[in-house]
């Protein structure tokens, strides 16, 4: 080891890394998002991505969806510090494992080409319910909804089809069946 | 149609509303509307600081020694950024503090305006929640809002950040209406259930300790007298973190003394063998639990706590309960008198042989030290300093460093609220304008602030303050001309490269007592220092007094270097004092 003279303790045996997926509901108010993105930078915990929306205008209530990696201990701990902020009415926490719950997201892919690649490109993106949004005799601009590493996989594949733009959002989250999460 | 007040009226209604006595601050460009109302309100008194950093620790002061929010005013820019320490510190040992800063006028905002800072942006890590008021019909109830934040749960700093034009703009006031609920966040979640749990653990345990922090003091006095209470019903020791001095008396039996890197030897090796240890809003902080795999390893953990979040944060524990220390203290009493009527009587038996090690480590007699006649040694300054004020109902806050670490170790506290001190963030410059605080709200007592000659200097302009309102604080300084706590590292770490740590030139501390307009006392020899200490209880004004001790001192005994609790090392007097060696040189 070497000879560290810090004043702190070394850092212990590290735990597993899950990934979860964390909900919130916020009062949308200015400065809500830089809270919470703030905690998680402040406290060293990791985001992969974010989505946030308003969901209820008369109630002014946003919807942020975060995707994370953490040992079972700081997955807690996000909830709870979560839970303190002021702005914060709910915090719901999945397992991305967890079966009873869908989590989608949605990418947009612009292909440039002939015909012969534009429709392969399509065909590639049969199973993600694939909607062309744009077309031009060079372009389509494709938009499909999928898992994270689906998206990453069509990214990869499509480059051979001439795929010059993509943009995506984060995961959104949401239990399955009748019941919701109180 | 109800009368219509200016943002700055408003400003005072609401702290009229609050019954807040005493705003620490400082004027400037963007808070000018609200000074302008200040000679309209009589109830309030402003103490000028001279420094916004002063306002924050003063307030501070005023807030850990009355158990009220403390209230600042600031203006925008360099007065909020100038404030910005005092609210971390509030932060990290939970002191409910209300700062009011000014801001540019709403339409300047974003445009690099003069003296234009992002106040709610810089303040959003280091308040428990900020708010910018970009509508007058906003003010009042944000302010209400901003107390009840800062004192509700787990008590801490928030800010108010109020555009000039906002200040200048009129609404009317609606009267403030205690609410009792704030957005779902309840405090006490703990059930009976619990309670049994913990009195079961209780029953069953041969080896207890008791471990309580800084929680019980801001639970209020009460949660003290209760805790007194438990700790004689059940007959098991306590020991407390450095925030949890004076929540149980320093000269009583059961008391082991403070714990932690600089704590007694008694408290921390009975914190790592006990066999049940009950945390009582304590946070089990790096310096308390030394190397954390190693840490109590044979014991259930209990973690009385009103922060959910405090819970399995650093340490794991086997039950924790959520809720007012006061509560549960009370819950957990009664429980015991309705199951348990002879707890302790029947208990005793099974812990005598715990006690009887407790009194073996106890008689290592850890905080002891070589003591002199030819110079004063920091120690012994400070026994002597508690044995001539323990009759006095005496504050003490202090700087960081050595000096502090003594002052917990010999200055022994029989009451909450008479310590104040800055552990979390371990900020210098401290004491002084926390005494300048406490002097604020206790302007009968006697109020001294231990420090050392580098941290009061980087705060030392209060001194002014003090003059001004003749607040009569005593500046007690540990003078070592070193940073004694810095020396000490790299006396032991780091082959004796005392870089940078020792102040060549020192102002002569006597006449910078006199320039300031307060008395300025030396110390230099042991024989003298009662008579000194003496003459400066007595002196009716401020007083700086430069204790000038042994400069090469060190603070024992200490937790050291990658090692758990029960390998402490000790002072001099211990023969067999071991090097700290290479991989323990981490954790000092």
């Amino acid at each position: 080891m070497s000879k560290s003279k810090s004043a702190y303790s070394t850092p212990g045996k590290q735990g597993k890394f899950d990934t979860h997926i964390i909900v919130v509901w916020v009062d949308n108010e200015a400065g809500v998002l830089a809270r919470v993105v703030g905690l998680f930078s402040g406290r060293g915990y990791n985001i992969e991505s974010l989505t946030v929306a308003e969901i209820d205008p008369k109630l002014n209530i946003s919807r942020i969806t975060i995707v994370t990696t953490g040992t079972p201990q700081v997955i807690e701990q996000i909830k709870l510090q979560l839970k303190k902020l002021v702005p914060v009415h709910k915090v719901a926490d999945f397992k991305r494992e967890d079966k009873k719950i869908i989590f989608k997201e949605m990418a947009l892919f612009k292909v440039v080409g002939n015909k012969l690649k534009k429709e392969k490109a399509l065909k590639a993106c049969k199973k993600y319910n694939p909607v062309i949004l744009d077309k031009t005799n060079r372009s389509y601009v494709i938009q499909i909804t999928a898992l994270r590493r689906e998206i990453d996989i069509m990214s990869k594949n499509l480059k051979k089809f001439g795929l010059a733009s993509v943009s995506r959002t984060g995961a959104v989250a949401m239990t399955r069946g009748s019941e919701i999460f109180k | 149609m109800s009368k219509l007040y200016s943002g700055a009226e408003i400003v005072f209604k609401c702290l009229e509303d609050q019954g807040v006595e005493f705003v620490f601050g400082y004027p400037g460009g963007a808070v000018l509307p609200i000074y302008d109302e200040l000679k309209n309100f009589n109830f309030l008194k402003h103490i000028l600081v001279r420094h916004e950093q002063g306002a924050g620790h003063a307030a501070e002061g005023y807030a850990r020694s009355s158990g009220k929010p403390g209230v600042l005013i600031v203006t925008s820019g360099p007065g909020a950024t100038n404030a910005v320490t005092a609210l971390t510190d509030a932060y990290m040992d939970s002191v409910p503090l209300v700062c009011i800063s000014g801001q540019v006028p709403t339409h300047l905002i974003g445009t690099d305006a003069f003296q234009e800072a992002d106040t709610t942006g810089i303040t959003r890590p280091c308040t428990k929640h900020n708010w910018l008021v970009k509508d007058i019909k906003e003010l009042g109830k944000t302010i209400h809002k901003a107390f009840e934040v800062a004192t509700s749960g787990r008590p801490g700093p928030v800010l108010v950040d109020i555009p000039k034009d906002v200040q200048f703009q009129k609404t009317s006031y609606i009267k403030f209406k205690k609410q009792k609920k704030l957005n779902g966040k309840v405090h006490n979640q703990f059930s009976q259930k619990d309670i049994d749990e913990l009195i079961k653990l209780m029953s069953k345990a041969s080896k207890p300790i008791f471990y309580t922090g800084g929680g019980v003091i801001n639970s209020g006095p009460k949660a003290s007298e209760l805790l007194r209470e438990l700790v004689s019903t059940t007959g098991f020791p306590i020991t407390t973190t450095l925030q949890g001095l004076g929540s149980y008396p320093g000269e009583d039996g059961q008391f082991l003394g403070m714990l932690g890197m600089h704590g007694s030897y008694e408290a921390n090796n009975a914190m790592h063998d006990c066999d049940l240890m009950i945390n009582i809003g304590a946070r089990f902080d790096d310096r308390i639990t030394g190397k954390l795999d190693e840490f109590s390893p044979k014991s259930k953990k209990v973690h009385v706590d009103i922060d959910p979040s405090s819970i399995n944060k650093n340490v794991k524990v086997d039950l924790p309960i959520i809720g007012d220390v006061a509560e549960v203290i009370t819950s957990t009493i009664k429980t015991i008198k309705k199951v348990k009527p002879n707890f302790a009587k029947s208990n005793k038996q099974k812990i005598s042989k715990w006690w009887e090690k407790i009194q073996k480590w106890r008689s290592v007699n850890s905080f002891d030290f070589v003591n002199s006649t030819e110079t004063i040694k920091p120690q012994y300054a400070v026994q002597r300093l508690y044995e001539l004020t323990k009759n006095k109902d005496t504050y003490i806050t202090t700087e960081v460093g050595q000096h502090q670490m003594w002052a917990a170790q010999h200055y022994k506290f029989d009451k909450p609220n008479r310590w104040m001190t800055s552990g979390g963030l371990g900020t210098m410059g401290y004491g002084l304008p926390a005494a300048v605080g406490v002097q604020v709200a206790h302007p009968k007592k006697l109020v001294i602030d231990i420090a050392g000659e580098a941290s009061v200097l980087m705060t030392m302009q209060e001194m002014s303050t003090a003059v001004q309102y003749s607040l009569p604080i005593k500046i007690f300084i540990l003078n070592n001309e070193y940073m004694g706590m810095v020396r000490q590292w790299q006396e032991l770490l780091h082959d004796k490269n005392y870089s940078e740590s020792y102040t060549a030139a020192l102002p002569d501390f006597v006449k910078l007592a006199e320039a300031y307009g307060c008395v300025g006392i030396r110390a230099t020899r042991p024989e003298e220092l009662d008579d000194k200490i003496i003459e400066m209880i007595n002196t009716d004004r401020p007083v700086i007094f430069d204790c000038l001790v042994d400069k090469e001192e060190n603070c024992f005994p200490m937790i050291p270097s990658g090692k758990p609790h029960n390998q402490m090392l000790l002072g001099p007097k211990d023969q067999k004092q071991n090097k700290i060696t290479g991989k323990g040189k981490t954790l000092v």
